[in-house]
């Protein structure tokens, strides 16, 4: 205790020192003061223990410009899933980018909404349903912060990313988008990003163009520049940075070009959003999608961001509660946005808990967070690619902490198993993008994924089992 | 450094899954082939993992199955798996090579079989995928083809 409220002190001063300095780490200190004061003080026990924690990580992250250490051990620290083991082996896992696991500070918030101030929210009259409400609607801004969106009311809260996409399709696709006019893909797409613009164009007439990619897994920028020549593609839905390559796309060049060829632009940055500081403002996006699970937060919740002008063009996508203005048996009205747009009880302790998550990484820091991850992937793919017979798939220059590789003589379903059974967790097969595997010539590939807890020491004990998987298939 | 600091890697644990009998099969196949000319013949794939197997099978005069063969791409339990089916379903007719898939099923389900088919004994290198929930349907999908081709389906899907 002592040594906690020493460090806390600690990180008070040097918190009002950044502050001082005006520094881009000001600027995160900032937002998550302006979060921590729209709470109930006399509630905030809990939040504010985990937000002295993460503004000490904030530290750990504004200092690594100077010393390039980042305090992985203190960070694992804050995941209890992290002490489990498997098959009698550490958990070294792997597999974040199908879902990360949940700082301490995530799990609390959701059990102590549930135990102190659950209710309903924007229906009640009553403190519970009021201060749920506050905390709910404290998220928006939060999310708003992350992406640095010019308005609160821009952040639609979803189910998932996938939701989000869906909201695009159904809404903005049906209701904006004419019949002939096309949306353009790109060949690196999840099914997410793929399936819901097949189905508007079976229901609606709308061509469903793909953008191809190089054979380094790179968007080829001169075929995308092609594909909007004619003049007709009214939305380009492109993720931020692949799941399976690896691969980030050269967002704010890719929205030059939407934009100049009259179009708009989606972004899926399911997976971008959680190793690099998004900043939809200048990317230049349209719409930008986001799920809560991929970044250290629960599952259930998404997110989609879109230009106010956008969200008052679109339709609502479902009916129900929360998202009218009046109702009448002849006659409704809709809410302004978002509130038009999320119909229904929302997924209340999800957002929450995605509050939380926000608060925690931004407390450790996207700067510090990006340069403890590129030297994970720097390090995983000098490690990797000294295997012999081990391929990995793709080679973008710009590119994340997600590694896909095959190793001959082993299948990935194989080799995944035999990982597992030394407690390594990786995600093998076609990871929801099978049209990228058919262009790259693969069937299934193994996938390694980083997040902010991954070790150095981790990804050595990968290569090594690696090496011992391909000696027991020979 | 704490997960990193651990024995090293150790695979004798996973020898009741990759069996002898089932590392020799898949890298050395007897009857990985196209078979040509055929009388049946249908496709199975696993959309989740990529893996694909066409089996063909052509029948005697009796209806028996003469020959069976099969493509594939898959893992080791999948390749092993319709190498041993191809061992064993020559001169069965439809009726036993549908019972003894259903067994097969249970066996890779549950790690045994109720049923006293003899074939049980030469797939029972299999068996070790009951303790791997994920892998079942790696060793089942040959099957599922087989079947789907004695029916006259084309093409079958696991999704599970």
């Amino acid at each position: 205790m002592n040594a906690e409220s020493k460090l806390a002190d600690l990180t008070g001063q040097v918190t009002h020192a950044a502050l001082a300095k005006g520094a881009a780490s000001a600027e995160l200190t900032a937002v998550s003061h302006d979060a921590r004061t729209s709470r109930d003080a006399t509630r905030s026990h809990d939040a504010a223990t985990s937000h002295n924690a993460t503004t000490s990580h904030d530290e750990a992250g504004t200092r690594h410009a100077f010393v390039p250490a980042f305090d992985v051990e203190r960070i694992r620290a804050d995941f209890p899933i992290l002490s489990q083991r498997v098959h009698g082996k550490p958990l070294v896992y792997l597999d974040s980018a199908a879902s990360a696991q949940k700082p301490r500070a995530v799990i609390d918030a959701m059990v102590h909404a549930m135990e102190t101030q659950y209710a309903n929210v924007h229906r009640g009259l009553h403190w519970m349903s009021e201060r749920t409400s506050d905390d709910y609607e404290a998220v928006r801004d939060k999310v708003a912060g992350l992406l640095n969106a010019p308005s609160r009311e821009e952040v639609v809260f979803t189910g998932s990313s996938t939701g989000a996409i869906n909201l695009v399709a159904h809404s903005y696709g049906r209701g904006v988008l004419k019949p002939g006019q096309a949306v353009l893909v790109s060949e690196m797409e999840h099914h997410a990003n793929i399936i819901p613009w097949q189905m508007l164009r079976d229901t609606h007439g709308i061509e469903l163009r793909v953008a191809p990619i190089t054979d380094a897994g790179e968007l080829d920028m001169a075929a995308f520049e092609r594909c909007l020549q004619d003049g007709r593609v009214g939305l380009v839905a492109i993720t931020h940075m692949s799941n399976v390559l690896g691969t980030y796309n050269p967002i704010e060049r890719i929205a030059a070009l939407t934009h100049a060829a009259g179009a708009q632009l989606m972004v899926d940055g399911s997976q971008a959003v959680v190793h690099r500081r998004v900043d939809v403002q200048a990317l230049g996006a349209d719409f930008y999608a986001f799920t809560g699970h991929k970044l250290y937060g629960p599952t259930g919740i998404g997110v989609l961001w879109a230009r106010r002008a956008l969200l008052e063009q679109m339709p609502p996508f479902m009916g129900g509660g929360d998202m009218i203005s009046s109702v009448s048996f002849e006659h409704s009205t809709w809410a302004p946005p978002p509130t038009k747009f999320e119909a229904g009880t929302p997924a209340i302790l999800e957002v929450i808990g995605l509050g939380a998550a926000i608060d925690y990484v931004q407390g450790i820091g996207f700067d510090a967070i990006a340069a403890h991850e590129a030297a994970l992937t720097e390090h995983a793919l000098a490690r990797l690619s000294a295997i012999d017979g081990l391929h990995i798939a793709g080679r973008a220059q710009d590119r994340g902490g997600v590694v896909s590789f095959t190793l001959d003589g082993a299948h990935a379903h194989d080799i995944a198993t035999l990982l597992d059974r030394n407690g390594i967790a990786v995600r093998a097969g076609q990871h929801c993008a099978e049209p990228l595997m058919r262009r790259l010539g693969l069937s299934s590939t193994a996938r390694a994924s980083f997040g902010i807890y991954t070790t150095q020491g981790e990804i050595d004990m990968l290569a090594d089992t690696l090496v011992r998987i391909r000696g027991f298939f020979q | 450094m704490s997960a990193a600091q651990t024995a090293a890697p150790n695979f004798d644990d996973v020898r009741d899954l990759y069996q002898d009998t089932i590392l020799d099969r898949s890298r050395n196949p007897r009857h990985m082939h196209r078979l040509d000319p055929f009388d049946a013949c249908a496709r199975g794939e696993n959309p989740l993992c990529g893996d694909q197997v066409e089996v063909r099978v052509s029948f005697a005069p009796d209806a028996t199955v003469a020959d069976a063969a099969y493509e594939a791409r898959g893992c080791a339990i999948s390749m092993a798996s319709a190498d041993l089916m191809a061992d064993v379903v020559r001169g069965r007719d439809a009726a036993s090579i549908r019972a003894l898939a259903a067994a097969f099923e249970q066996l890779a389900r549950t790690g045994d079989s109720a049923s006293e088919d003899a074939a049980l004994q030469v797939l029972r290198p299999l068996s070790g995928v009951s303790e791997y929930r994920s892998r079942v349907k790696c060793a089942t999908l040959p099957w599922s083809a087989l079947v789907a081709a004695l029916d006259g389906r084309n093409e079958v899907a696991s999704h599970d």
